[in-house]
């Protein structure tokens, strides 16, 4: 592909993404769950991915930021735009500095200490929510309606978590090409190099969980507002949907790449909303037959396969000197 | 001349096993210093100790006049004290421009000043260290994909991208194809003399180590069997003993 | 949860009742971890679907016993069906994961946890189910301990289980197979040792292991499709405290995991009980790693 083609397809993606849900009014909410989808896929590969620590528990920060979220906006008194700003804003805040606390203890265990010790948090988290009356206990939370007087409820959360996907997206792309972006990768591929270097792992590490929970905290509270209900273990903290559907899209798109996780997470969005209404119930067998499926057979995902059959596409090459 | 590094009576044992027991020896500033022994004498835990990988029994470790051996590896390493690995590590899913960019001093600096993209002086620097390795060609290619003694060579450069004081070398040329080892032992002593990094080297090829290091301890079973020039090591019949010995 | 602290002080007695019980289902979990710390030191794999086996042996003795078989005589039964499910499982997918990067096993056996767990959920539906014996109440002490016979006849079934599979590691020729296997196994190989079908037997005992143990559990207690990730967290538990070679400190951290955990959901109350077992996971996890770092080590 040449730069000229891959700027249409960028561009042409952007214009429907402004388009769609005019073009498509009766789909604006399964539409707003996609750019959801990505911000997941996104902001799990960072650790995931680019830094190679498979967290099975960063629907905490999801979480965390729905409740947090909706526990301002039900305490602060303000009205609903007011209320929501400043919802979002402690929602992102809550939820990176949770993950820098958390990431001083969990961000020293490597492998699969970190991959079940993550889990056991994002489930530890739904179980306490569940059993807080602060937070409603096992019935959830209710966010304040949207203002009934105004229109286009559907239009303005789908272009606000189309925002938060756009921005996530840059953020990443602009932090993956600075020297954080490499030692993500460089912590990815050798930690003990890293670290024999003279590298900061640590502060490393825990300032991606911080990004990555920064966002999803957000991602967390809009979700909140738009689903109209908080769950603890349903929607909050759902970790056998969202928390899978993350590891699993982004691995679908390509680990470690910056636009595997973006098409992991449209091709899984697209594929789910299609077919598994017709399943009837069977959607969760279907989807634990599709982690074994994608994990064991199309492990390194789209981008990453395409990146062994054409290497020459993502830039290695032999470069004789003249 | 200064002692640059200057271990007195390390000692570290794992479980019941003694590795180290009261090592001491120094290596001066601008010096090439080797260690040798037989296969188990304790010269990759003594290295270990050195940069702080696990720590010492008993015994201190000073490096540029000041005590080390209670720090962390990377801590360690920001002094300017690194070491290569025995089995060749780098960084294996990054080409090998990145693998450079990611070792230049800039690169340890704290995490908020990370945040930035690459100069230009550590683009260019990095170009010349490949070049100088010989790998200037390769220098887009994954680091995984090349061959063991490129892999070698590649580990070398980030080191010397990291402009260390003091460089431990854990057997430079061990599966290295005989043909290049010579002009690895030259840019070894480039390193040395131009870029003015001091140098101590594990080294099983004895024809490598006495023609590259100046000063050269032998360690036997955990300690210090002899120390001097390379003649007067390679006279000494307690070190012929013990190769002989440990090989018969 | 002050005030049930403060029953706890003022009836030592209700202690004691809460840790025997604790006790009975710790054994369980003894039984699970050792099934967990056979394929993790055999198959280099953490089975996430663990739980999940223990869950499918609940619901083959509840159906066996729905079709007239007698209760206890579901335990072996359970123990050969699931037998049967683990060899398959590692036709189909555990094979291809064996070597292969930890995050595609952890992964692969974490969509088979969901599932299997999804097929139960469809298949036998989502109640909270149990199955009666019809077996008594044991009182002791004047009344201060309550203990249900089933709970005690499951606490020795699985320490009886649990050491005739180590006696059979000890002794048998598959047994000594499996173990020169989880040593070095490509010295196993080059010795002329099936390995593939040493990997298939450890899995399938894993299995069985774990069905054994759910039939205890669905008489003793109760299941339902969903009950599987707490005891995959909580063998995980017993192992990383335990260690995979030994069994003696496989049998003490799972009672002593049961005891407490017993108490706990009485102090903090019932429905923080999963909460608390799966931040004790994490909180141990990181203690020990700490403590490990001191060292310049790590958990690995």
């Amino acid at each position: 592909m040449t730069d000229a083609q891959k700027y249409a397809l960028v561009a042409t993606g952007l214009l429907f993404s402004f388009v769609a849900p005019f073009l498509l009014p009766q789909f604006a909410t399964q539409l707003t769950m996609l750019w959801l989808m990505v911000i997941f896929a996104l902001t799990w590969d960072t650790l995931g991915g680019q830094m190679g620590y498979n967290s099975f528990g960063n629907i905490l920060f999801f979480g965390i930021g729905a409740y947090g979220c909706a526990v301002i906006q039900r305490d602060l008194g303000l009205d609903y735009f007011a209320g929501l700003a400043v919802g979002l804003a402690f929602a992102a805040v809550l939820s990176a500095i949770v993950a820098i606390v958390l990431g001083a203890g969990m961000l020293g265990l490597r492998g699969h200490y970190f991959a079940i010790g993550t889990l056991g948090l994002g489930i530890a988290a739904g179980e306490i929510a569940g059993g807080w009356d602060y937070v409603g206990a096992g019935s959830g939370m209710v966010p304040p309606l949207y203002p009934v007087e105004l229109a286009g409820r559907e239009l303005f959360f789908y272009f606000l978590m189309f925002a938060l996907a756009l921005v996530t997206f840059l953020v990443l792309r602009a932090l993956y090409a600075t020297k954080f972006g490499l030692a993500l990768n460089a912590i990815r591929d050798d930690e003990d190099k890293a670290e024999a270097m003279g590298l900061r792992t640590t502060q490393v590490k825990s300032l991606a969980w911080a990004v990555s929970a920064f966002f999803l905290g957000i991602g967390g509270g809009l979700a909140g507002n738009l689903l109209g209900f908080i769950d603890p273990r349903d929607v909050a903290f759902a970790g056998a949907t969202f928390g899978v559907w993350m590891v699993l899209m982004a691995i679908l798109g390509g680990k470690g790449t910056l636009w595997g996780p973006v098409i992991g997470a449209v091709v899984f969005h697209i594929t789910q909303e299609l077919f598994w209404t017709y399943l009837l119930g069977w959607q969760r067998v279907a989807l634990g037959l599709l982690i074994v499926a994608i994990v064991v057979f199309f492990p390194n995902g789209i981008l990453g396969t395409l990146r062994e059959r054409f290497p020459e596409w993502f830039g290695e090459k032999v470069e004789e000197r003249v | 001349m200064s002692a640059l590094l200057k271990i007195e009576n390390v000692s570290k044992a794992y479980g019941g096993v003694v590795a180290n027991r009261q090592v001491s020896l120094e290596v001066q500033s601008g010096d090439i210093a080797g260690l040798i022994g037989p296969n188990g004498s304790g010269k990759t835990t003594l290295f270990s100790s050195i940069v702080g990988a696990h720590p010492i029994d008993s015994g201190s470790i000073q490096f540029g006049g000041q005590e080390i051996s209670k720090l962390d590896v990377p801590t360690i390493a920001r002094r300017g004290l690194l070491r290569t690995f025995q089995q060749t590590r780098i960084y294996a899913e990054m080409n090998c421009v990145e693998n450079m960019r990611i070792s230049a001093p800039d690169a340890r600096a704290p995490v908020l000043s990370l945040l930035s993209g690459f100069s230009r002086n550590v683009d260019v620097r990095a170009e010349e260290l490949l070049d100088f390795v010989g790998l200037a060609s390769k220098r887009f290619l994954r680091a995984g994909s090349l061959s063991f003694g490129q892999q070698k060579l590649l580990e070398f450069a980030m080191a010397l991208m990291s402009e260390p004081k003091l460089l431990l070398l854990d057997e430079p040329t061990a599966g290295v194809n005989p043909t290049l080892i010579n002009g690895l032992i030259d840019r070894l002593i480039k390193a040395n003399k131009e870029l003015g990094i001091t140098l101590f080297v594990i080294e099983h090829n004895m024809r490598v180590i006495m023609n590259l290091a100046e000063n050269i301890t032998c360690l036997a079973h955990g300690e210090v069997l002899a120390q001097g020039t390379p003649q007067e090591v390679r006279d000494d019949p307690r070190v012929v003993e013990a190769y002989l010995g440990a090989s018969a | 949860m002050l005030e049930n602290l403060q029953l706890l002080f003022d009836y030592p007695t209700l202690g004691a009742d809460l840790i025997a019980n604790g006790l009975m289902i710790g054994a369980i979990f003894a039984l699970a971890a050792f099934g967990m710390a056979l394929v993790w030191g055999v198959l280099g794999i953490i089975n996430i679907a663990q739980g999940e086996f223990v869950m499918l042996g609940g619901f083959v003795a509840l159906t066996a016993a729905g079709l007239g078989v007698p209760p206890l005589a579901t335990i072996p039964l359970a123990a050969i069906v699931l037998f049967m499910v683990g060899w398959g499982l590692y036709r189909l997918v555990i094979f291809r994961v064996v070597d292969r990067d930890l995050f595609v096993s952890l992964l692969a056996t974490f969509g088979l946890s969901i599932i299997l767990q999804q097929l139960s959920n469809e298949i036998f539906g989502a109640d909270v189910r149990t199955l009666e014996t019809g077996l008594g109440t044991l009182v002791l002490f004047d009344g201060q301990i309550v203990l249900a016979e089933i709970k005690l006849v499951s606490f020795v079934t699985a320490l009886v289980v649990g050491l005739a599979l180590w006696a059979f590691l000890k002794r048998a020729r598959l047994g000594q197979a499996i173990r020169a296997t989880s040593q070095n196994a490509r010295a196993a190989r080059i010795l002329g040792i099936d390995t593939d079908r040493v990997y298939a037997a450890t899995y399938a005992l894993n299995a069985a292991l774990c069905g054994a143990a759910g039939s205890l559990v669905v008489m003793a207690w109760t299941i339902h499709p969903y009950i599987g990730l707490p005891y995959t967290v909580r063998s995980f538990l017993v192992v990383i405290v335990a260690g995979l070679g030994n069994i003696a400190a496989v049998i003490a951290a799972g009672l002593g995991l049961g005891a407490l955990e017993n108490v706990a959901g009485f102090v903090l109350g019932a429905e923080y009980q999963i909460a608390f077992v799966f931040a004790l996971m994490v909180i141990i996890l990181v203690v020990r790693n700490f403590l490990l770092r001191r060292k310049r080590e790590y958990l690995k």
